[in-house]
């Protein structure tokens, strides 16, 4: 970022505190980017002529008489197609050794897309999972999380999501990424030969924090440019989101606000759907998806992260470890897409509503059979069977390493019905039944 | 004079403002960011200082920029052309807003001024009006639009002439009335209402005394709302508060429906954009949109803009109540309405209530819930509006300020279970928790044996029982196990699992599960009843689960039939076969 001619320079700051300046200057605009001691800071506040500038990296060795240069303008990001195959850091500069972006300089955070003006989404993006593609089908324009603890695997699943789905672009936004993930991600896109079509945008944990709140924009600026101006379909995916929250959590901290629930911010909500809500199906064709990554602490979905992001997001995928097969699951009974109407039976078999259904009924069957296994009751013969189908229906249907089309789930699972069950223990729909069962 | 101001300080969307000369609590300002009017709101006044909150992003918003007064407070504008429209929170027209993208500074008109609207008086010169008075009609597509004496028309007025029938624009005058003092006010088809104001008008609000049916059996059969009535729907997310809203906006029995989407998702809004057009009104054959208003403000939309959305959504309601409209208000979700007022308090530095909520946040949802109700008008005709809200409880726990004030002031109560939802058992509404007051009403309980059946509320509360039964012996069961529990506990768990797959469980997306008329209600539930009162010999438990289990089956056949078609009744046959046994 170039020093522009008659660029004043203020060398007197009034306040430090941990993240923050404030030094008097006229003229300043709200958001306005400025330079702060050679860091980059973003003014949050303004009274009177007294402004106050929020230092991304932090205000460490920061003195009073440091310089201060204010650019004219809020974060922005140069969009062209010369994006595509490269990585950035959560300023949007290139962090891989290649030029700069020439291209137009779009404002990162923009306006919404008026409600009137969005389709319907309506394309199924099949991902050969069947814990997704069966009992959770994704939607383009759709956003949707995976809720999972830090130990489960959910940045390879979303890696194998985001290659197997039917996309012209994908965009990496890094938060807090671990060295070792931001290579893995690379490795992987890498050897699927599918460089070309994926833009990063990576803050890893070496990084400072508050920095993480510039990536999902970053990512979301250039997800736009291609769906609204290129009308191409892209997939964004976010990980980790609730290192964003956490970010946001530190700064309205150091900015004296009235924490909320379970210390967050009380704005979070806003600025959750603020990001997610960037989702959308365009008119001419163009879609944004965002696939994210909620970590949460133990599986405990009533903290204020996982919820507000509950409220945003059209569902939810639960990644949970099944005991029982000793497989990672998606957790039929927590996950959800609420889009899934859209496709199923439309751009799926027409049994597919009711196979999903009746086999996840069957499936708390099984496991209401488990709580009075544990307590030491004699189980029915009908129990015994939906234990039996239970175990089968975890490793052929719900483990994340499932790899088949959706017609194959559905016989599967007619296939298990047909195993286990009598056709009036399914309670089907009678001329499904005909048509499907398989003895 | 309007007064004028500079802005002295911003932090985030509250602006503080020194201004030159007076301004009223409330009052609307536009700042102008380099020719760009951004549209705010007075939400505190503090000497030379007025605290405002702006509708729109401050981006590049300096100290010094220059601030001009409205002189009102936030308005809705009221006249034919607001039907089948969507507006944004501020009511500006999403149809007529050109691009993609929501511009900064760009307002739009709510109505069409140049569209042609054929008006019939039916007041005459000479006669003596008040405020909210019907001047005559224009047919707004099926709807006769009552053009009346504006609501802000305060006392009597005599008519002085009145426009012949004709083709009017909404500007034009069509009717001049005097006042007392002998001055003259022209009107004309439009008129405007500052939004946080209820409209009165009505002379009586009497108790309601109807009940407002909905299609959706686990609030018609069990705990019905009233017409005019009010009613929440708390749950977590997940447990299908919007599905069983959208469910409500299809069936519901009302002639105008108006969803406010509150700090929502947007491709909600979109599904209703999409399918509005294209389904049909069970009531009236017509499309759905012909009924339906939409007021959205979705959740990535301006914050404060937020808290207006509601308040424009209930005065477009109270405006066609006047009309003797059957009005119902659909608001998702009003804990997003009460998040922004958290955001906008906790910026001015006020002493926070719990969970950071500002203290008043009861009062401001009793005062909203209370502009519902039926209102007998002046002309003897009726008019209701009707509200369910939706309510976002964090983290599921209804122990939470917006819940709990909602308790206070709504009457009737669905509770979504994440039990329910996660054993698949839409729509999730908890049988034993959720109640409506208005079973409790005689005047409801009459209309109810009157439009049902003869004790059909007995029959309720019978039903409730025989749930309440099963939960208790479902405990039971789980503690001492199958074995350990007499054999008529499996019949009581049963007959309630029975009310359960038959009644409440229902098929949003089945064409015919979806929509239960009042008929079939009460034809299915005095069946089940029936079912229920029959006692029958098992050997052991098993036999007991397996006998219901088949009934169940067949009782979701005959949901998922025609009712009383041929299909039906063979299923019919069916059940009676096995009861025989």
């Amino acid at each position: 970022m170039t020093t522009k001619a008659f660029q004043r320079i203020y060398t007197q700051l009034e306040a430090i505190t941990k993240a923050t300046v404030s030094l008097r200057a006229a003229g300043v605009a709200n958001d306005e980017l400025a330079i702060v001691d050679g860091r980059l800071a973003q003014v949050v506040k303004i009274k009177d002529d007294l402004i106050t500038l929020q230092i991304f990296e932090g205000t460490e060795g920061i003195p009073t008489n440091a310089e201060v240069l204010f650019f004219g303008e809020p974060p922005a990001l140069n969009v062209s197609d010369d994006l595509a195959g490269r990585f950035f850091n959560a300023y949007g500069q290139p962090i891989d050794d290649g030029p700069a972006i020439e291209g137009e300089r779009r404002y990162i955070g923009g306006p919404s897309v008026n409600p009137f003006r969005r389709k319907q989404p309506s394309q199924l993006i099949p991902t050969g999972i069947a814990g997704i593609d069966l009992n959770n089908t994704l939607v383009s324009g759709q956003k949707i999380p995976f809720f999972a603890d830090p130990d489960q695997p959910y940045n390879q699943v979303m890696a194998q999501v985001a290659l197997r789905a039917d996309v012209d672009k994908i965009i990496l936004g890094g938060m807090g990424l671990s060295n070792d993930d931001y290579l893995y991600f690379r490795q992987v896109f890498e050897n699927a030969g599918a460089l070309n079509k994926i833009i990063s945008f990576v803050n890893t944990t070496e990084q400072p924090p508050v920095e993480r709140l510039l990536i999902p924009d970053m990512a979301l600026a250039a997800a736009e440019y291609f769906a609204v101006d290129k009308n191409e379909k892209v997939l964004v995916l976010l990980t980790d989101m609730t290192l964003y929250a956490d970010a946001l959590c530190i700064v309205s901290n150091r900015m004296d606000q009235i924490p909320s629930k379970d210390s967050m911010p009380g704005s979070l909500y806003s600025d959750l759907a603020k990001i997610y809500e960037k989702a959308v199906q365009l008119p001419d064709g163009g879609s944004i998806t965002i696939i994210a990554v909620t970590t949460l602490n133990d599986g405990d979905i009533t903290h204020a992260i996982p919820d507000n992001t509950g409220y945003i997001t059209e569902g939810q995928l639960f990644l949970r470890m099944d005991t029982d097969t000793g497989k990672v699951i998606i957790d039929p009974f927590r996950s959800l897409s609420r889009l899934k109407q859209l496709v199923i039976g439309k751009q799926t078999r027409e049994d597919h509503n009711q196979v999903m259904n009746t086999a996840v009924r069957l499936y708390a069957d099984a496991s209401n059979a488990k709580t009075k296994l544990e307590n030491g009751f004699d189980l029915s013969d009908y129990d015994l069977r939906c234990l039996d189908y239970a175990k089968e229906y975890s490793t052929r249907l719900l483990a994340i390493d499932v790899n088949i089309s959706i017609d194959e789930m559905l016989d599967t699972a007619w296939e298990l019905f047909g195993k286990y069950f009598s056709k009036a223990e399914t309670g089907i729909r009678e001329a499904l039944v005909e048509k499907y069962w398989k003895e | 004079m309007k007064s004028t101001g500079i802005v002295t300080g911003i932090i985030s969307n509250l602006v503080t403002v020194e201004v030159n000369g007076h301004v009223a609590q409330n009052e609307i300002c536009y700042i102008d960011l380099g020719g760009t009017k951004l549209m705010a709101e007075v939400i505190k006044i503090s000497g030379k200082n007025a605290f405002v909150q702006v509708y729109e992003s401050t981006r590049g918003l300096k100290q010094g920029d220059k601030v001009e007064f409205a002189g009102h407070m936030l308005e809705a504008t009221l006249g034919p052309g607001l039907l089948s429209s969507s507006f944004d929170g501020l009511q500006n027209n999403l149809e007529t807003m050109e691009d993609i993208f929501l511009k900064r500074g760009e307002y739009t008109k709510p109505l069409d001024h140049d569209k042609q609207w054929h008006f019939t008086p039916s007041a005459k010169p000479g006669d003596k009006v008040f405020a909210a008075d019907w001047l005559g009609e224009v047919m707004e597509g099926w709807l006769p639009h009552k053009i009346m004496v504006p609501f802000s028309f305060d006392g009597k007025f005599t008519i002085k002439s009145i426009a012949p029938e004709g083709d009017y624009r909404i500007d034009d005058t069509i009717a001049v009335l005097t006042d007392s003092e002998g001055e003259e006010h022209k009107v004309t088809m439009v008129q405007k209402w500052p939004v946080k104001v209820a409209i009165s008008g009505d002379i009586e609000k009497p108790r309601p005394y109807r009940v407002m049916e909905t299609g959706v059996r686990c609030m018609d059969t069990l705990n019905p709302i009233a017409e005019g009535g009010t009613g929440f729907i708390p749950g977590p997310f997940g447990c299908g508060k919007t599905v069983l809203q959208h469910a409500i906006a299809r069936q519901g029995d009302a002639e105008v429906i108006v969803m406010a989407a509150c700090g929502e998702r947007a491709n909600e809004v979109v599904e209703i954009f999409t399918d509005f057009p294209k389904l049909i009104d069970p009531h009236t054959g017509r499309k759905l949109m012909e009924r339906t208003t939409i007021v959205c403000n979705t959740s990535n939309m301006p914050v404060a803009a937020r808290e207006a959305s509601v308040y424009t959504a209930m005065t477009i309601c109270e405006y066609y109540r006047a009309m003797g409209m059957k009005v119902l208000l659909l608001a998702d979700s009003t804990s997003r309405w009460a998040q922004a007022l958290r955001e906008m308090s906790n910026r001015m530095e006020e002493l926070p209530g719990a969970d950071a909520f500002p203290v008043d946040i009861t009062a401001i949802i009793s005062n909203f819930y209370a502009r519902a109700g039926i209102v007998h008008l002046r002309n003897g005709e009726t008019g209701s509006v009707t509200f369910i809200g939706t309510v976002s409880p964090a983290g599921g726990n209804l122990k939470e300020p917006v819940t709990e004030a909602t308790k206070k002031a709504a009457r009737c109560f669905y509770a979504l279970s994440q039990a329910r939802a996660d054993m698949k058992r839409y729509p999730a509404v908890d049988p034993i928790d959720s109640y409506s007051k208005y079973l409790e009403y005689p005047e409801v309980i009459g209309f109810l044996s009157e439009r049902v059946g003869k004790d059909w509320v007995e029959k309720v509360n019978r039903t409730k029982n025989i749930i309440r039964r099963g939960k208790e012996v479902a405990d039971q069961i789980n503690i001492l196990g199958d074995d350990g529990v007499p054999m008529s506990y499996h019949e009581l768990y049963w007959k309630s699992e029975l009310i359960d797959f038959a009644i409440l469980q229902q098929d949003a997306f089945d064409p015919i599960d979806s929509l239960t008329s009042m008929e079939r209600q009460e034809y299915m539930l005095t069946l089940l009843l029936d079912v229920c009162d029959t006692h029958i010999e098992f050997e052991n438990f098993e036999e007991c689960g397996n006998f219901y289990k088949e009934l169940i089956n067949i009782l979701r056949q005959m949901n998922y039939s025609e009712f009383k078609s041929e299909q039906f009744n063979r299923y019919l046959e069916q059940l009676n076969n096995k009861l025989k046994k």
